[in-house]
């Protein structure tokens, strides 16, 4: 969200770092981006390397460095930290990284050809991480991604006044560079058979993401001026216009989507914008940092509470009825507290659902969804993988950007350890 | 209030703080908003025969994002009629009769030439000259400036000379561009010098364009060795000033000059010797605005320290800079790391484990945080670790040894063993 650094900023921050020996930031970092080394090679005049070591590590790095919760990661371990004035890393490696953008270069180059062939599901951040390490690694990579452009999330469910949709294109363009097809517009399981690619290909990462956002399961939600958040960020996101959007918005949920939904509503114009939560603010799921932000573009929030019934009058919304809950946190319902609010449109960010039939398609064993890997991204399928939001454990870990990046390059190391062995 | 006042060779100021010959002290307009900031004394931007200046004279040392940590300068000296210069000082000593304005001067080597232009200054009021054998561009290749400088004979000859006409006292400014300042020191002492002024700049070439290609500064792609200065000069300032006021055949007086920037840096000369200080790099970064921070700070310590006067503190540090034979072998130092104020930065952990003694162990505990524990056995105390340690007085350099016992080297060798 932060405006792009000025050159004379650009150099007192980047010469204010200390380049601790064994940094903190890069140990807090998923990637382990080493992040004194990208700071000094700034403050050298050497933005080339800059950005390469940043790239190296995340091949999603120009987009983490907008959209990495920095306050719980690098920027929150940094050793100024304790006296509130950590090194802004996240501006500086978006600082180096549009250098690289507007320079044009390619960073990297396909390694000697190994003559295997990898598919992935999915071009998203773990996907197309994935995707870059193992054709530098020398594999032929082909990435079926079913949208229209590559990127997931970054491209499509991320605000664009927090991850601009070019910058997730062109972090997808850097990996169709060295020489990985992206087929966009083909679903597996729909347009391409998991066989298909089993039978095609030496190997398989399944990084397919989550799906749409689940139904409340209330009245009403059929109506005109119901969306689900991502599709409602996505419109967003393509259109920077929102058709239907009314003044008066309701938000269900707690999440960082939520809160997405929410600051993007605001922008688009809508007067009003209220976050319904059903617990207390104390176990809602976004960051903190999120949550300021929203306050700061004047969303309202309400706790303990949970959506009734979507009130409609000729098939458009007109109001939301709400229930509380339960003020110890159990998110139950307390009969009898039914209220009702006018509002013009109801935008649901109650989590994702994901996908256990492509996952049944391709044998891999899940829970509830949720694909079952080792530390090395395996599945119980040999020669099938998975990683990114398709393999997070709710509660286990964060579905960030960086983390799927992380995944993504653990599972190439982990499929070229395996197609190396079976050459032997 | 503490007496700031100084008297250097019978040159008398209200504070230490000169401005150097140089460009701040180029015109009246300017040495009048420098004494209207405070200023002690100037000494006048060099007088001689006027020159032509090339124009881009000077260049900026930066460190990271610090500006101008050292500059260097291909300006000659002034380019203005003698006469309008000496209109100028006459009419600033009538505005400040207070300060002290020593008139720089440089002409050819001869006695007549010298003779001359003391005779014409002195047609104005002034309170002394400075002989400038320093400048190391440009009038030392047409056989002044450091050209002279450099030669012993001849810096004692042109003192003398100057001696002869001279009715204030004379300053000799020294150049470092020599091997040992004491040679060229004593002959000015030995030609009658009343007070000697070191050191001048620093042969040196700024930079090089990574685009062009040209060196910095250029003119019209071109450039000259220039003059360095600035707060990157300090520490080879200090040492030339204390080896002339440890020496015994250097007998007069010193003004110190090099990279001095605020009061703290003023007290170091003056402790290593100096009766008083010039500035000039930090004036040209900063404006004559700054001497007031510095006269107050530097009275302000006077006064912490119960002292009545700048003059107590002159030379007080001389005798402790001896030569390394005079080092007591047996004092021993070793690195304390408080771990209430370390930041954990491990910045001190490298520097030792690559580029001294490996004294420092990391511990890394179970969780993955690191601690750090100085090996006192075999920490030589090379004060390293405290330089890059980003926290004031969180690596100390504790004593360890009886302090009581005193071996030196000199004593190692004229003891048989």
């Amino acid at each position: 969200m932060a405006e792009p650094m000025t050159p004379l900023d650009v150099k007192v921050e980047a010469n204010r770092c200390l380049n601790c020996y064994d940094a903190p930031c890069t140990v807090a970092c998923p990637t382990s981006i080493d992040i004194p080394r990208f700071i000094r090679r700034i403050a050298a005049g050497d933005l080339a390397g800059s950005a390469r070591t940043i790239m190296e590590a995340n091949p999603m790095g120009a987009s983490c460095a907008r959209v990495c919760p920095t306050d719980e990661l690098c920027e929150g371990a940094c050793v100024y930290a304790p006296d509130n004035s950590p090194i802004r890393i996240g501006q500086l490696q978006q600082h180096a990284t549009d250098w690289l953008i507007a320079d044009g270069r390619l960073l990297f180059a396909p390694g000697p050809a190994t003559g295997k062939r990898v598919a992935i599901v999915g071009g998203g951040p773990a996907g197309l991480s994935a995707a870059r390490d193992l054709a530098v690694m020398g594999h032929a990579v082909t990435i079926f991604e079913r949208d229209e452009l590559a990127g997931g999330l970054n491209t499509y469910g991320i605000v664009p006044f927090r991850l601009p949709t070019d910058v997730a294109v062109w972090e997808a363009e850097q990996v169709r560079r060295l020489g990985v097809e992206i087929r966009t517009g083909v679903a597996v399981g729909t347009d391409v058979a998991a066989q298909e690619l089993l039978a095609g290909y030496d190997a398989v990462v399944i990084a397919c993401g989550m799906g749409a956002v689940p139904k409340l399961g209330i009245a009403g939600e059929e109506a005109e001026g119901v969306w689900d958040a991502l599709d409602f960020i996505r419109i967003a996101k393509r259109d920077s216009f929102v058709p239907g959007l009314g003044d008066t918005v309701a938000v269900i949920g707690g999440g960082n989507t939520a809160i997405d939904a929410a600051t993007c509503s605001k922008r688009l114009g809508a007067s009003s914008v209220t976050m319904f939560y059903r617990r207390g603010p104390e176990r809602m799921t976004a960051y903190d940092f999120e949550i300021e932000f929203a306050k700061s573009e004047a969303v309202e929030f309400r706790y303990n509470v949970l959506p009734n019934r979507i009130v409609t009058s000729g098939g458009r919304v007109t109001g939301l009825e709400l229930i509380r809950t339960d003020p110890a946190g159990t998110a139950r319902a307390i009969p009898g507290t039914e209220y009702t609010i006018p509002v013009d449109n109801v935008i649901p960010a109650i989590g994702q659902s994901k996908f256990d039939a492509l996952l049944d398609a391709f044998g891999v064993s899940h829970e509830h969804g949720v694909a079952a890997v080792d530390a090395d991204m395996r599945t119980n399928k040999p020669g099938v993988f998975a990683a990114g939001d398709c393999m997070f454990r709710a509660g286990a870990s964060d579905a960030m950007v960086v983390e799927a990046a992380e995944r993504g390059k653990t599972a190439a190391r982990s499929i070229d350890a395996f197609l190396r062995e079976g050459a032997r | 209030m503490a007496d700031l006042s100084t008297n250097l060779a019978g040159i008398r100021s209200p504070n230490p703080f000169w401005l150097a010959s140089a460009p701040p002290t180029n015109s009246g307009y300017q040495v009048l908003r420098a004494f209207a900031a405070g200023w002690g004394g100037v000494v006048w931007k060099t007088l001689g025969d006027p020159i032509v200046n090339v124009t881009s004279r000077f260049a900026g040392l930066n460190i990271g994002a610090n500006k101008m940590v050292g500059m260097n300068n291909i300006e000659l000296i002034t380019d203005r009629p003698l006469a309008d210069n000496l209109r100028e000082i006459a009419e600033c000593k009538a505005a400040y009769p207070d300060r002290a304005i020593v008139a720089s001067l440089m002409t050819d080597c001869n006695q007549k030439a010298w003779h001359d232009l003391i005779n014409a200054v002195q047609t104005v009021p002034i309170d002394g000259f400075e002989l400038n054998f320093g400048c190391p561009h440009g009038m030392s290749e047409r056989g002044m400036g450091s050209a002279v400088g450099q030669d012993p004979e001849l810096v004692e000859q042109i003192t003398r000379w100057t001696k002869e006409a001279a009715r204030v006292p004379v300053i000799v400014k020294l150049t470092p561009n020599i091997t040992d300042v004491r040679y060229t020191a004593r002959a000015a002492a030995r030609g009658g010098a009343d007070a000697i002024s070191l050191i001048n700049t620093i042969n040196s070439l700024m930079g090089v364009d990574l685009d062009t290609w040209n060196p910095i500064p250029h003119v019209d792609g071109k450039s000259s060795h220039g003059g360095f200065c600035g707060p990157a000069i300090k520490p080879i300032a200090l040492n030339m000033v204390g080896d002339c006021a440890r020496d015994p055949d250097v007998t007069v007086p010193i003004s110190g000059i090099g990279g001095i920037a605020d009061w703290r840096d003023a007290v170091e000369f003056m402790l290593m010797g100096s009766t008083n200080v010039q500035v000039c790099t930090a004036v040209m970064r900063d404006g004559f605005r700054i001497v007031g921070d510095m006269i107050e700070g530097l009275n302000n310590y006077l006064d912490g320290r119960g002292l009545a006067s700048v003059a107590e503190i002159v030379g007080k540090t001389v005798p402790r800079f001896v030569n390394w034979n005079d080092l007591n072998l047996d004092y021993k130092i070793v690195a304390n790391i408080d771990p209430a104020t370390c930041i954990n930065c491990n910045r001190c952990w490298i520097a030792c484990e690559d580029a001294a003694h490996q004294c420092i162990d990391r511990l890394v505990d179970e969780r993955g945080g690191t601690t750090l524990k100085v090996d006192e056995e075999h920490c030589v105390g090379c004060n390293l670790c405290s330089m890059v340690c980003p926290v004031d007085e969180c690596i100390t350099m504790v004593r360890v040894d009886s302090g009581e016992s005193v071996h030196t080297w000199r004593e190692r060798l004229s003891v048989p063993s």
